[in-house]
């Protein structure tokens, strides 16, 4: 067989892998002084498949805060604390983070930042609850997450009601949309946020003159524009995230629909103007919290993530920095990270952070849930108002 | 009346974009009875060459439609080396193997493919430069516009083109001769393994055009794009046909419109109890009635113009 | 079956391995390893039952994972607060089999006259619609709830016994993975157990004669209609009854779980392990559930060991080197890892043997 040779090397290399396989955990970092407490944050979210630019701006923001806490040297207990990152990817199946979750389980995690995506934060949360460990996702929105009744599970993100709720009064209200047009992308994140839309739109006045679909893969969407372009509503929404909302904007302007276009969180991100140019023009989006230029310590961290890993902030490294320094808040308040020591303590726990002021309620989600609407204004996101929740303490 | 009219056109331009990547899939297929899986990822690199080398002669100043012929000849020329690699390395040894062998190291060329361009390419989606006119043209009350028209015209002149060089030139001879009867073939002095590198590498470059138009229509382009435009010309090439030609162009056609028309008025004619979501599902339909009646698709029969 | 003493010895050993592992997992390794032990299990039942539509009759199907949500579907629906259902397991999982039965007969009836790449596109085509109502039918009526998935659904219960929680028998400390671990392996034995069977059937000697020469196979009197049909009803069983403990297990289904990719890997194992063969297709199921896992903790040390640091995300490299995984064991075992004896012979003889086969089997256009 004369071509075996050409793989020779390849072989060489999987066959060193499989065997370096066999030593499964990496040795942690040696910590400076025996006296130092080792404390073991998992994060999980998608590093590979379709949604890794997201799943990594989730660790980016993560692995931030851990090593600002490094860096300035938390003490828990009157002890010194080193923080350890361990991440690992879900690829956004559910299965998956199932096997993730038991693996942070094992690694003896003292809490968990994670998941990005409902669909697999919801089985892994079971795991967690099972073994009593804090998770607090940054960016899972289902309304079921927190209602499975258990008491591990916190989010520092606005879920779909909150957030759907906030979008369709002011879309009907604000904005004085009389016909609107619904597309969702048939994901828990989509459908979920356009149904609660939906329902508050409609509480508002508006009727509801389409609801169209499509999903998270999808590029062309001239299909369904056309047909919502037949019942000429004031307003169109999509519930879906970035990837979609940028060719269903530029086909929303060359199939000549004028309508307004909004977006949830999914929207809210500098690849939506920067890939869809002068079409973005005019669009809105939410993001729960307040814009980060106003909280205090927000500007800064914008910038030194910026600085850090070369790259504009995706969507939600900011709340997983967030969700990191409450946890720290809890196991400082509590003197212990051990997590059935300040599991109560999270809880209860009130924390001012880059997003918002953080408190949970008594199912884990986030109280007051504050959501921000914007709007893109010479090629910029604007912040247009505030609504709902506390105002932020101190605003500059 | 009018947006049936958009819908039709819709559903054209969605067409002709699956027929584009079809007919790459079924010169491969029609000469060597293999799915070439990985032709979806070869689309997307076809892409993301052109992104980069677009970036940087946009960078030097250059004017938009040289930017375009240089960035289509660079993914051209790499997409035709791929293919060439792709068949010498994952397909060629196992040409005597079982028959779901190369199947399996297609399935692997993909995952490879992806995960490479995403380590070269990164993580994120990428804006396409707008290297093609997009002035909107009106026609009776629906909208076209010229990246659309060209990409109609392409798919169209591809498939003459490549009509012509199977019936009409000795390479083509050679292909159907391959395609008809390999060992024959060979001891008619037909080189079976050049041949069969040729229209790898054809295909590839027709794979590189396919991602050069997709990207230029959408304006956005990313390491995962391949694998579900791969699928969805795969049925289309199924649904004409695969191994024909006219074949592969009259089902990326159909399946652009059954998609574009589904989901228009699926709703409609369901009574609101199916909705838009229920396109893929429409198209699956259609696609199974057809191979149901015809079960080796629409213009699948005609064994001899396989090519 | 007559065993000599060499084999029962072997046998005596694989047993107390196999009954053993969970805890050697666990002590050596952690139990993430025992919940991939657990997944490799659903999955070489799962590739059990694709073996008989693939490996025994030759019908490459591509929407294999349809009949795994069938199961897991009716499971959820059944066993969670979804409908205020709670009927006990011994009730779901037969009755989720049984549906994907005849799910696999309503496949298999319309695609009779299909045969290779005709058959593999409409089977994936299938797949996907099976998919796309789960995902969908939320409204008007909510059944499935749509893509926010079933979540809180029962834990596999037999009796009072419930494999949700931790127990502890004759002085063991059983957790859930291990006790999930039993019971799959149990299941998968039963499988491994019913395809033997099979493949030494009358059934299974007209399954593999259709697979080698459909006319030839018409022509011995065999009921290709019934026989094929068949063959989707059985491998269809096998994968809802998977899918059914797949529910039970995770607690969770939602439609992104049965994607097309899931169809892809499966008959991954079961080509790559050696179509046709129970103990390739076994071992198929087992190396391609525990190398991407390998793979995770593998490449960063790897890359610091041989160039002193990271130079590429090992979660980037992961899937990088499975694919090529992939190629490489094809191009080095073309009939999979461990073939059939049939199928090493017919790779033995000449080339003609191997065309004709490869143009009956597959392919009718030729």
């Amino acid at each position: 067989m004369p071509h075996n040779q050409s793989f020779l090397p390849l072989a060489v290399l999987c066959a060193v892998t499989l065997v370096a396989c066999g030593k499964s955990e990496t040795p942690p970092a040696t910590p400076a002084a025996t006296s130092e407490l080792v404390v073991k944050i998992g994060a999980s979210a998608p590093l590979t498949g379709p949604q890794a630019h997201i799943g990594k701006d989730n660790e980016n923001g993560t692995r931030m805060a851990i090593e600002d806490a490094n860096a300035r040297g938390v003490t828990i207990g009157g002890r010194k604390v080193h923080f350890e990152l361990l991440s690992e990817d879900d690829q956004t199946d559910p299965k998956t983070a199932t096997i993730v979750a038991q693996k942070l389980v094992d690694a003896k995690v003292n809490g968990i930042i994670g998941h990005l995506n409902s669909g697999t934060t919801i089985p892994a949360s079971r795991i967690y609850s099972d073994n009593g460990i804090p998770q607090i996702s940054p960016s899972a929105t289902a309304v079921s997450y927190t209602a499975q009744g258990f008491k591990t599970a916190f989010r520092v993100m606005a879920n779909d009601g909150q957030q759907g709720k906030v979008l369709g009064e002011f879309a009907s209200k604000d904005l004085g949309a009389k016909k609107i047009a619904v597309i969702d992308d048939r994901t828990a994140y989509g459908q979920g946020l356009a149904d609660e839309f939906a329902k508050a739109a409609q509480a508002g006045g508006a009727q509801i003159v389409a609801h169209e679909y499509t999903t998270d893969k999808a590029v062309d969407f001239t299909a369904v524009l056309t047909s919502i372009k037949g019942k000429q509503p004031d307003l169109v929404f999509f519930g879906g995230m970035d990837p979609q909302g940028v060719p269903l904007v530029r086909q929303m302007k060359s199939l000549g629909l004028n309508a307004k276009f909004m977006m949830g969180d999914g929207g809210y991100t500098p690849k939506l103007i920067e890939l869809a140019g002068a079409a973005a023009e005019g669009t809105y989006a939410s993001l729960p919290g307040v814009p980060l230029a106003e909280m205090p310590g927000g500007k800064d961290f914008s910038r030194r993530y910026e600085a850090k890993f070369k790259q504009p902030i995706q969507l939600y490294a900011p709340y997983c920095y967030d969700a990191v320094n409450v946890m720290i808040a809890a196991m400082q308040q509590a003197g212990s990270a051990e997590p059935t020591k300040y599991l109560s303590g999270l809880a209860k726990v009130s924390y001012d952070g880059v997003t918002a002021k953080i408190s949970f309620d008594e199912k884990g989600d986030l109280k007051g849930g504050a959501v921000t609407l914007y709007q893109v204004q010479q090629g910029k996101w604007q912040a247009l108002q505030t609504m709902g929740g506390s105002a932020p303490a101190a605003g500059h | 009346m009018d947006i049936l009219l958009q819908q039709i056109i819709n559903g054209l331009v969605q067409g002709s974009v699956y027929a584009l990547v079809a007919l790459g899939y079924t010169m491969v297929y029609g000469i060597l009875g293999l799915i070439n899986f990985a032709h979806g990822e070869v689309v997307m690199v076809g892409a993301m060459v052109a992104l980069s080398v677009s970036q940087l002669l946009i960078a030097a100043g250059m004017p938009p439609l040289l930017v375009l012929l240089l960035g289509l000849l660079v993914a051209v020329v790499v997409c035709m080396l791929l293919g060439y690699a792709i068949e010498r390395i994952a397909y060629r040894p196992l040409r005597n193997a079982p028959r779901l062998a190369p199947l399996i190291t297609a399935i692997g060329v993909s995952i490879v493919l992806q995960n490479l361009a995403m380590i070269f390419w990164g993580r994120e989606y990428h804006a396409f430069p707008q290297l093609l006119p997009n002035n909107p043209h009106t026609l009776g009350g629906a909208v076209i516009n010229d990246v659309q028209l060209i990409i109609v015209l392409v798919a169209l002149a591809v498939m003459a083109g490549l009509l012509l060089l199977v019936h009409r030139s000795r390479l083509g001879r050679a292909m159907r001769a391959v395609a008809e009867n390999p060992s024959a073939a060979a001891l008619m002095g037909v080189d079976i393994n050049s041949v069969i590198s040729i229209t790898f590498m054809l295909g590839s470059a027709l794979a590189a055009v396919a991602g050069i138009m997709v990207s230029a229509n959408y304006g956005i382009v990313h390491y995962y794009m391949g694998s579900i435009l791969g699928l969805k010309a795969f049925t289309a090439a199924v649904l004409g046909g695969i191994g024909n030609l006219r074949g592969a162009m009259l089902g990326g056609l159909l399946l652009g419109l059954i998609e574009s028309l589904g989901a228009g008025y699926i709703g409609d004619l369901s009574g609101g109890f199916f909705g838009s979501n229920y396109q893929d599902v429409f198209a699956f339909f259609v696609l199974i009635a057809v191979l149901v009646f015809r079960p080796s698709g629409l213009l699948g029969e005609r064994v001899a113009e396989r090519a | 079956m007559k065993l000599n003493q060499n084999s029962k010895f072997l046998l005596a050993a694989l047993v107390l391995v196999l009954l053993a592992l969970p805890f050697a997992t666990d002590a050596l390794l952690g139990r993430g390893w025992v919940r991939i032990a657990d997944f490799a299990l659903l999955y070489i039942m799962l590739a059990l039952g694709l073996n008989i539509v693939v490996g025994y009759a030759g019908l490459l199907d591509l929407g294999y994972v349809a009949f795994f949500a069938v199961g897991a579907y009716c499971y959820a629906l059944l066993g969670s607060p979804q409908f205020g259902l709670h009927l006990p397991f011994w009730i779901v999982l037969p009755l989720g089999a049984l549906l994907a039965c005849v799910f696999g007969v309503l496949l298999g009836a319309p695609t009779l006259r299909l045969r290779g790449d005709y058959l593999a596109i409409v089977t994936l085509g299938f797949g996907e619609i099976i998919r796309i109502f789960l995902n969908n039918l939320n409204a008007p009526a909510n059944i499935t709830n749509g893509p926010q998935g079933i979540s809180m659904i029962d834990p596999i219960r037999i009796g009072g016994f419930s494999l949700g929680s931790t127990h502890e028998l004759l002085g063991f400390t059983l957790p859930s993975v291990h006790l999930h671990y039993y019971l799959f392996l149990c299941c998968t034995l039963l499988v491994v157990f019913v395809s033997l069977r099979l493949e030494d059937s009358r059934i299974g000697r007209a399954w593999m004669a259709i697979r080698e020469d459909e006319v030839a196979a018409e022509a011995m009197g065999i009921n290709t209609r019934n026989i094929k049909l068949l063959a989707f009803a059985m491998g269809a069983t096998f994968g809802g009854a998977a899918g059914g403990l797949f529910a039970g297990f995770q607690g969770f289904v939602s439609p992104e779980s049965f994607g097309l990719m899931e169809s892809v890997m499966v008959l991954c194992m079961v080509v790559l392990g050696g179509m046709g063969n129970i103990s390739g297709v076994v071992l198929g199921g087992v190396l391609l559930v525990l190398l991407p896992e390998a793979l995770r903790n593998g490449a960063g040390p790897v890359q610091q060991a041989l160039f002193g640091k990271t130079l590429v995300d090992p979660e980037s490299l992961r899937m990088l080197l499975f694919g090529l995984a992939l190629i490489v064991v094809m191009l080095v075992r073309p009939a999979g890892l461990w073939p059939s004896m049939q199928r090493r012979r017919e790779l033995i003889a000449d080339d003609g043997v191997v065309q004709q086969e490869q143009d009956t089997v597959y392919d009718s256009s030729k």
